[in-house]
This record gives C-alpha cells, structure tokens and sequence, in this order.
C-alpha cells in the first residue's frame, strides 16, 4: 500500500516538476508577446508593464518556492537554496560572466579579433604614456574619492541625526545623486567655467578674480590638478549614496547603549569611536567597497567634462575609446581586464571581513 | 543644569556645521535652477550670482575724444593723461572708473559703483522642454511652417515603465539570493558568492555587444523585457552585496526561533527578513532606481531611440541639437527630470526609522 | 498647515508632474495632417529599378530603419524632405538619431542587430565596417552610368572602399558642407573700412590692420568635450591643400605622408603664423584649447566686436546669436596660399551605407542618391547637395547658394582629412595632438610624432 501510495507520489511530483516551470515560461512568454506586438498609450503601457514586472517576479518564486515544498525533505533542503540563488545565478552567468570570460579570451587577440597575440597587449598597456597616467589618475580617484565621500557621508549622517532640520538635510545632500550626469556637467561648466578676460561666469573664477587673481582653466590647464576638481564633482554627487546607508546604519545602533556610555560620563566623540563605529564596521566596509569599485569604473563625469583629455583620463576612458571609437577589440578587452585585476585585493579584504564575522 | 546647556550648546554647533554643508552642497544645483529661468542669451555672459544685487560699475557718462587721437602716446582724459592699457582694463579715478567703451570711435565710459541686478529672467527654456522645441521648415512652394517637437510626456512614461520593473525586479532576485547566501547551506555557496561580488567591477560595457547578439537571435530587442534583464544583470552585484550586508547582520536567534517554530524558509524570508531589511531595502531601491532613471547607454543599445520607445535621458540630450548649440536648455531639461527621483526618495524616506530590530528578538 | 504634511506632497508633486505633462501632451503636432508638399515635386526613375517598382507600390507598408547622429532640428528637417517619397510609395522610414552614434554603430553592427541604413558622417569610420564585408555594394543595385551621372567623380572616389574581396561602393552620399569658410561681421567690416582678402598675404596684412586699430583679429576655439581639437585639424586639413599637390593630400589621408613630414609640418607651422600671434588671437593662444568651439564665434557679434574673423563650416550660423540678419554676417573663402593649388575647398559630407539588403532598402538608397530627397532641407537651410541634380535655385538662403557655387567652381575638392583617417588617428591622435601642441604641453616634433603613432 505504502510503495503504491509513494508511487503515486513520485509521478505527481514529476508532472508538477516539469508543468510548474512550463505554466510560468508559458504565462510570462504570452504576457511578452502581447507587450511586443499591441500599441497601448503610453501610461496604459507603463503601467501594465510596471504590474506585469512586479506581480511577476513574485509569483515566478512563489510557484517555485511551492513546487520545491511539496518534495520529501531531505530534497527540499538541497533544492531550497538553488530556486532562491538560481535566477541570480542564471542571469548573472548568462549576461555578465559570459561576456567577460569573452573579454579575457579577446584581450589575447589583435584589434578586430582575428590574431592571437598572447601577452603583447598587456605590455603595451603598461608601457603606453596615455595608460600609466590612466593608472596613476585611477589611484588618484579612488584614495581621494573614497575618502572624501566615506568620511563626510559619515560626518553629515551623523550630524544630520543629531541636529534639527534632519529630513531636510539628508535630501540636500542627496539631490545631486538625482542628477544625471549630462546635467551635472552643464551645472559644473558653470563653475569651472574660464574665460580670459574679467567677466567670468565661472563661479570659481569669479570668486578668484574678486580676490585679485587671475582666471584659471581649471578642467584642462592646471594639470594634474585638474583631476582634483573632477574628484570633487564625484564628491559632490555620491556622498549622499555613503550618507543614506550611514544613516540608516546609526540609526539601527541601540539607542540604549548609546545612554549607557553617556550615564558612565563618556563624551560624544568617544561614544562614536569606540561604540558607534565598530557597531556599523560591517556598514563602512561595504560602502568602501563600492564607492572603491566605483571609483575604479570612473567614466561618465571625465567624458563629460574632460573627453579624457588633459591628462585626466581614466582606465574607463581609454576602454571606451579604444573599444568603440577606434574599434581596437585587443586593446579594449586588456584595460578592462585590468581593471578586474585592480579589484582583486577589495575583494579579498572583504571576504576576510564577512569570514571573521563568522557568516561566511 | 550643566548638561542642559552642554546639549543646547552643542545642538547650536552640530546645527550650523550642517547648515554650513548644506549650503555649499545646494550652491551647484542653485547655480544650475538660476540660469534656467533665464534668457539663453544672458546664461552665456553673466554670471548667474548676477541676478542678486550687487555692486558693479555702472556707465552714468561718456567722453567723446577727437577721432586721430593716437593710442600710442598718453591719452589725455578729463585733464589726466593715460595709456591705452590702463583704459582698456579700466583705471580708477577717486570714486569714478574710466574705461573704454568703444576704441575705434574713441568713445570712452565713465563709471560708478551702484547696486545693480540683472533680473531679465524668463520661463522660455522650460516651455521649451515641456512643450516641445519648434522647427522652421521652408515649403517649395514658398511659405514656412512651423513643426513643433514632441516635448517629454511620451519618454517620461516610457522611462517610468523601465524603471520601476527594473528597480523591483532585481531587488527580489538579489535579496533571495543573499538570504540563501546568508543563511543557507548548500555546495558552491562560496564560489557563486565570490563571482558574484567579482562581478561588480566588470565594466558593463564589455557586455553590451554579447548581450546585444543574444537578444537579436531571441527577439528580445527594443523590448521593455530585455532591457528590464540588461538593468537587472547590471544590478544585481551591487544589490546582493548590500542585501547579504544587510541580512548577515541580523541575530542568528530570529531564525532558529522561528524555524523551530516550523515555519518554512519562504515564510521566514518574506515575513520577517524583509520587513527587517527595510531600510537597506529602501537605500538600495532608491539607488536602482535613480541609476536606471538617469541612465542613457543602456537604454540606447537594447531599447533604441524611436519615440515610442524613448526614454527621458535621450529625449535630454536631444534636445542641445545636432552640435549642442542649445546646452542652455539642460538647464531647465535637468530639473525637470530631477524631480521624479527626488519624489521617489522623499516617499521612501519614512523607511529611514531608527530601533527597527529593538524588540524583536527577545521571546 | 498641515497641508504641507509630507505624506500629501508626494502625490501633490505627482499631480503637478501629471498635469504638467498632459499640458504638454496638448502640444503634440500632428505630423500626418499636413502634406503641402506634393506640388513642385518629381520623382522620377528608371523602369526595373527599385525605385521604380516602389512607386508603382510594390513595397507598400514595409519599414527601413534608418540610424545616424543627427538629431533636433536637422532630424525634423530629414523627416520632412522624405515625406514625399514615403507618401508616394507607402515605404516607412523610420529615423534614429543619437549624439553616440559614433560609439554605438559599432555595437549594433557587431551584436547583429544593425540598421538597414546608416549615416556616416566620417567615412573613416565606415571602412572598418567595408573591410569586414558587413556592408552592401550598392554598385550591385545601381548601374555605373547612373553614379556617374548623379554625381562627380570625386564622390565616387570618396565612396569606394576596401571590402572584403576586392573594392566596394560602401554607400551614397547625401548630404555635404563646406568648411573652408571664413566668417565675419559684415556691419563691423564695412565700418572699418576692410577689404576681403583674396590671398594669404592679404589675410595676414588684414588681421596686422586689425591689430593695428587695436582688436585682435581672430576668434579661435577648439574645446569640444571628447573631441577637442578638431577645428585644428580643419585648418591644418585646409592649409595642407593650400600649400601641397592634391595627390600629397591623398597620400596623407592614406597614411603614406607621415605627419612628421616636413610639407605637414609647414602647413601647421602656417597655421601657427595666426595662432601663435598673441596680437591676432582673441583671448590668446592660451584660450584656444579651452574656448568651446561654438562659442568662439560669439565676439564677432559683441557690440563692438571683440575680434572679426572666425574660420568654421556652414553649421556654425545655428551658433550665432538670435536676430541676426544676412545683412550682419557672411563669409569668404579662406584664400589660397600658393597660387599654383588654386582655390581649394575643404568639404565634409554625410555617406548613407547600406547594412541589410532588401529590395525596399534599396529603393530608399536609389532615392536618396536624387537631389529631390534634399530637396526640402535645402530649401529649410543647413545643408549642401553633392548631387548633380540638385537645382542652385532651391537654395532660400544666399549664403548657402554661393557656398553651393562655390563647390561647383573650386579647383579642388577634397573631403576632411580627419573623417577620412582610421578612428585612433582622426578621431583620435589627431585631435588630441593637435590640442596638445596648441596648448604648449609638446612642441611641434612630439606632436606630429603622437599624432603619427596613431596610425600603427
């Protein structure tokens, strides 16, 4: 009876492990090809495509989830996890990974791909003058980059949680980051701005002339500096990314322990070293990380201002130009290696971080 | 009573250092609102400080000298002698400045400080914007007709219906995958994790031509699902990273309470792991949210630039015309695509709350 | 006040974004009322052509995609001057344009997902395409006796490319400009009492007599974003064919001349005559490299001017300021240097390539090889026609009808240098050598040499 009973069983859950995935595949695929072919207007469009793409994630894991509930259990525990990681994994591989195990195959070929080369093209990319200062720029964005936009992001959240005015605060700071970044380029040409005679509309060279000095191209002549005013742009745009995962970080420390030190007499700034800051240490680690591997990507604001010429450009840049404008496949693929090289070391900080925290 | 006035006293500190931040934050974007409500024409000349008041030499009379005056000896102006240098800079004479207003015609400017402000301002660059630029267009039979644009209604709704399903959809597919990564046990856990966060630095541009290969032979091209894919694939490292952050930090306790208490791992994860995360949740959305918003590179290769399709980032850059001979129109053009990111992080700031997990764990 | 609650400001900025943007939905123009185009308009085509058989509706209802950099008002203006074909032979064109298209033609080629056609303005850039045999010969299609009627030989040569076996007519060309122009503040000048110059010599005496009165006589600038340094590739590009044999130009385009030669290097050694003289230079030499290229033109038109001449293409008037009149600005020809080259032109053009062969794309290319195609953009301004057919009489605009004149009367014709290199030297070493040596960072010899390592 039993064998007949967990026969039966097994083909109920052989057919719901093939129609379940087939019904969602079915489902979406129809939902797409009525999306492609109909000519809503516009807002009807958006906002069916809105609930289709919401509603949709949803249910996709929610059959899944239940289709791996209804397997004995020592199944579901080892099919669990893949159904929660699988999508990631899947559209990971196929559109990241992929493409950049194909990048480090290209880096090996000449410029349209048609010759191998072996190591030549990380040669030249290391000896090229345009390149090293690309690397030597890099570094520049990323030590002064990170630090500025760590430390006042953590400065601001912290006093912005402590003062009155809180909300509006934290929204000053962060509308530059709503900013695209053709805009952001028009409002900092009005800054930088240089014109060789006395009316400036450079804001900065306005306030130069006003105290006796001479207008200065900040962006193109005053190299290398001029890399310094490009990094305080990135600053001024992502230092309310760093601020709001702060201040969502303070916030989550007890506040009980907060006035316990107090009680014990412990000042402010003691409080935040040696209580605050350990407590959100996985927090400024994280964000480190990313405004690192940020920086390290750096493109959008140096193309927009500089193009990358005067000596500001940057790995990204070079890749872009190489990649695109001059339709060297080799060389293009080799930078972007290399910048996967470069990240090597935050990724190994990290991952001794998470393993001393014991989760990893 | 001492510490009643410590505090007031360092609340009056902590204020006015903020104060002070914010305000040399909002000067660029002042800056920025400024000129767009002025005429393109005066963006170009003055400075945009202009409009406040402010004193400037001020033009109250003109001197007139003889035509074959010769620039190269000393000029003899009101009694005093100068050179031509000094009046092309302008030289101070007690209160009053002498410069010249026109070489050629020997026509010289006298002038002094007053209070001034430019205030020509205009509403014309976001009229533009709005509504749309308009064209001159000959007819062979003779005549011109006017052609308007198509102004920012039809891309704002597109971008909508990009961005929202590809700021949810990675969101859901990242946090399953970091509380699996967090929490669950299970081979290869390790590696997948490490490629993931790997992943973070790949340039997204080496994917853009593969991608596009693929999406060719699928049919996925110029789709909303494609690209909805393209932005999720682009997010997810940064996404998972934050999420699996977020979700290692919780207490280990919660879970094993909870699942001895039976409840399955879908249950956990959708009932007690999201509303926990919610602030990180909400950072992170935020974040997806404004990157696919005021993103143009992506958008443009999978989704292309045909008006039915546009979205507000290309809509922009059009409008600064074949040569970006009219960049003033940005002006208006960035604030108004500000706005909606803008009311997005106003709506989920309420998320922001302090003491979400004081409580939770205990019983 | 509890009217301004938060929790009521975000739909309230909702409802504003929503009403603003139906106010401008109401705005819409509706492109398919007005159609006053049909009179005046004749086209015309062999019988067993393409285009033939899309007039006799053979196609009708089928889609081209069209892709190119080209946006705004010129996008407006090509949709308009293509109505009328569209309405004759039911073939829809649809238009993309983008200000990347540079960086993203290669990345819709590549990843398989190309348009059927494509504007080229640098074919320079489009021989990478030829050479890998991604585009179509359009001498498969259209006869050579028809090229050669429609248009100069020159054109043909400029079309045709390396393919993959053998030599290939990568595309037609449909719209071109002239660039060897100088412009000026035709008010300013005849107040001062200054002549055109018909030489070099007169040029230089020009801008010394500028000097003289106390203005600098030129305004120059070269910034342009990612391309700075192109205006200087101009003047080189015009100088080179001022100042050497067409074939030398050839050869230079080719890469047979290397830049480190000593007939470039005097060429920009001339052009440095008036660059280098802080009396002729508006600003400076130290302005140059950061003056953007748009508004260079700017103090011509102050009142008074600050400098009165400035070197650019035809484009450069959509940068003058609003109101001015053709009573206030005109151009001459930047004059000849050594009188045995004659009068030269320096042109740039746009060259439609064929991506997807089918027969509907290749009616739109056969039509858009007749000057009837432009016919409405030339007439609305901003452009000249290459082709034979295009009537001097559509021009509305004087300036642009003696620009036209002067194509047809020129000595020689040459397309600019810099779109016609490979993309690492003319979008690419080129600009950024020229930019370097302008703004006193390398000297003439290490400029040349960068720029020339560009062509490895």
């Amino acid at each position: 009876m039993e064998l007949q009973a967990r026969k039966n069983n097994l083909i109920r859950l052989l057919l719901l492990t093939i129609l379940v995935p087939a019904l969602n595949i079915a489902v979406h695929g129809l939902i797409f090809i009525f999306f492609r072919d109909s000519h809503l207007p516009a807002i009807l469009n958006a906002l069916l495509a809105v609930i289709w793409g919401a509603a949709g994630i949803y249910s996709i894991y929610y059959s899944l989830n239940w289709l791996v509930e209804q397997y004995p259990d020592p199944w579901k525990k080892r099919l669990l996890p893949y159904i929660f990681v699988g999508p990631a994994v899947v559209l990971l591989g196929w559109l990241l990974v992929l493409p950049t195990l194909r990048t480090f195959y290209l880096s090996f070929l000449n410029y349209n791909s048609e010759q191998f080369v072996g190591f030549s093209n990380y040669v030249a990319v290391f000896t090229d003058r345009l390149l090293v200062t690309a690397l030597r720029n890099n570094l520049l964005w990323v030590f002064f980059g990170t630090l500025a936009c760590v430390s006042l992001g953590l400065l601001i959240a912290i006093l912005a949680d402590r003062s009155s005015f809180e909300r509006l605060a934290k929204t000053i700071i962060f509308m530059p980051m709503a900013i695209s970044f053709v805009a952001a380029g028009v409002i900092w040409k009005f800054i930088y701005y240089y014109q060789p005679e006395q009316q400036q509309i450079g804001l900065l060279n306005a306030i130069v002339v006003a105290f006796g000095g001479e207008p200065q191209a900040w962006l193109s002549m005053v190299q290398p500096w001029n890399n310094l005013f490009l990094i305080v742009i990135l600053v001024w745009m992502q230092t309310g990314f760093a601020m709001v995962i702060f201040s969502a970080a303070i916030k989550s420390v007890p506040e009980e322990i907060m006035e316990a030190a107090r009680i014990d007499g412990a000042g402010e700034i003691r409080i935040f070293f040696k209580i605050m800051i350990p407590y959100i240490s996985g927090t400024v680690l994280a964000v480190t990380t990313t405004i690192i591997v940020f920086t390290l990507k750096i493109f959008d604001v140096v193309m927009i201002m500089t193009g990358g010429q005067y000596g500001t450009e940057v790995v990204a840049t070079q890749f872009y130009r190489q990649m695109f404008m001059y339709q060297n496949a080799g060389y293009g693929s080799t930078l972007a290696i290399v910048l996967l090289i470069a990240v090597i070391p935050v990724i190994i900080v990290n991952l001794r971080q998470f393993r001393k925290e014991g989760s990893f | 009573m001492r510490p009643h006035s410590r505090k007031r006293k360092s609340k009056w500190l902590v204020n006015s250092i903020l104060a002070l931040i914010c305000f040399v934050w909002l000067v660029p974007t002042f800056g920025l609102f400024v000129s767009s409500i002025r005429p393109a024409a005066d963006i170009m000349q003055t400075g945009w400080w202009k409009v406040f008041p402010h004193r400037a030499w001020q033009t109250v009379d003109q001197v007139e000298l003889p035509k074959e005056t010769d620039l190269r000896t000393p000029i003899l102006v009101q009694g005093e002698a100068y050179s031509d240098n000094q009046l092309r800079t302008g030289v101070n004479v007690e209160n009053e400045r002498l410069i010249w207003e026109n070489r050629r015609a020997r026509i010289i400017n006298v002038q002094q400080k007053e209070w001034t402000a430019i205030t020509n301002f205009s509403t014309l660059n976001y009229e533009t914007v709005l509504g749309g630029k308009s064209y001159k267009i000959s007819l062979p039979g003779g005549g011109v007709k006017t052609e308007k644009g198509t102004g920012m209604s039809r891309s704002f709704w597109n971008t909508l219906a990009v961005t929202i399903p590809a700021t949810v959809i990675p969101i859901f597919i990242a946090s399953f995958a970091a509380y699996a990564f967090a929490w669950l046990r299970f081979p290869g856990r390790r590696t997948l994790f490490v490629t993931i966060i790997a992943l973070l630095v790949v340039p997204l541009q080496v994917a853009l031509i593969p991608i596009l290969r693929d999406y060719t032979s699928l049919g996925l091209n110029g789709t909303y699902f494609g690209i909805w894919l393209a932005h999720t694939a682009f997010g997810l490292p940064l996404i998972t990273y934050f999420m699996y952050n977020a979700i290692s930090q919780l207490p280990k306790d919660l879970f094993e309470s909870a699942f001895m208490d039976g409840a399955t791992n879908f249950t956990i994860f959708s009932r007690l792991i999201l509303p926990l995360t919610v602030p990180a949740l909400a950072s992170i959305s935020i974040f997806q949210f404004l990157w696919v918003w005021n993103d143009y590179l992506v958008a443009l290769i999978f989704l292309g630039s045909l008006p039915d399709v546009q979205v507000l980032s290309m809509n922009i850059a059009n409008l600064v015309g074949s040569r970006g001979n009219d960049w003033h129109l940005l002006t208006a053009a960035a604030f108004i695509s500000m706005l909606m990111p803008l009311a997005v992080f106003f709506a989920l700031q309420k998320y922001f709350v302090r003491g979400l997990l004081g409580g939770s764990v205990k019983g | 006040m509890s009217w301004l609650k938060r929790k009521q400001l975000l739909p309230a900025i909702i409802l504003v974004l929503v009403f603003a943007m139906v106010l401008s939905a109401c705005g819409k123009s509706n492109d398919q009322a007005n159609d006053g185009n049909k009179q005046g308009s004749t086209i015309k085509a062999e019988s067993g052509t393409p285009l033939a058989n899309a007039l006799k509706g053979d196609y009708k209802g089928k889609k081209v995609t069209m892709y190119g950099p080209f946006v705004d008002a010129d996008e407006v203006k090509f949709n308009e001057s293509i109505k009328d074909f569209v309405a004759k032979t039911g073939i829809q064109i649809a238009y993309e344009g983008s200000k990347e298209f540079e960086g993203t033609i290669a990345v819709r080629v590549n990843g398989g997902n190309a348009p059927d056609i494509a504007d080229f303005p640098q074919p320079g850039l489009l021989k990478g395409f030829v050479k890998d045999g991604k585009v179509i010969d359009v001498k498969s299609f259209l006869s050579d006796e028809y090229m050669k009627k429609q248009y100069n030989q020159s054109w043909l040569d400029m079309a045709t490319m390396p393919g993959k076996s053998g030599d290939v007519m990568a595309g037609v060309w449909a719209r071109s400009s002239v660039k060897s122009l100088v412009w000026y503040n035709k008010k300013a000048f005849k107040d001062a009492g200054y002549t055109i110059p018909k030489t070099w010599e007169e040029l230089i005496k020009l801008s010394d007599q500028i000097a003289k009165d106390g203005d600098p006589a030129w305004s120059i600038g070269i910034e342009s974003g990612a391309a700075t340094g192109w205006p200087a590739t101009d003047w080189v590009e015009d100088i080179m064919l001022r100042t050497t044999s067409p074939e030398n130009y050839d050869k230079w385009v080719n890469g047979e001349l290397p830049f480190t030669d000593e007939i470039v290097k005097n060429a920009v050694k001339k052009m440095t005559e008036i660059w280098f003289n802080p009396d002729y230079v508006y600003g400076g030499r130290k302005s140059i490299a950061t003056t953007s290229f748009g508004d260079a033109v700017n103090p011509l038109f102050d009142n008074p001017p600050k400098a009165y001449l400035h070197r650019q293409a035809g484009f450069i008037t959509s940068f003058f300021p609003e109101g001015l009149t053709a009573d206030d600005y005109d151009w001459f020809p930047l004059p000849p240097i050594d009188a045995q080259y004659g009068q030269p032109a320096l042109i740039s053009g746009d060259i439609y390539a064929m991506f997807n062969d089918r027969p509907e794309v290749r009616a739109v290319m056969q039509y858009f090889t007749m000057g009837d195609s432009l016919r409405t953009w030339i007439q609305s301004g901003g452009v000249t026609a290459p082709m034979n057919d295009a009537d001097s009489s559509w021009y509305t605009n004087e300036q642009e009808r003696r620009m036209a004149e002067f194509l047809k009367t020129a000595d020689t014709v040459r397309f600019d240098g810099s779109d016609l290199m490979p993309g690492a030297v003319g979008a690419g070493t080129f600009w950024t050598g020229m930019t370097n040596y302008v703004s006193g960072t390398v000297d003439l010899d290490k400029a040349m040499t960068e720029i020339q390592a560009g062509w490895k």
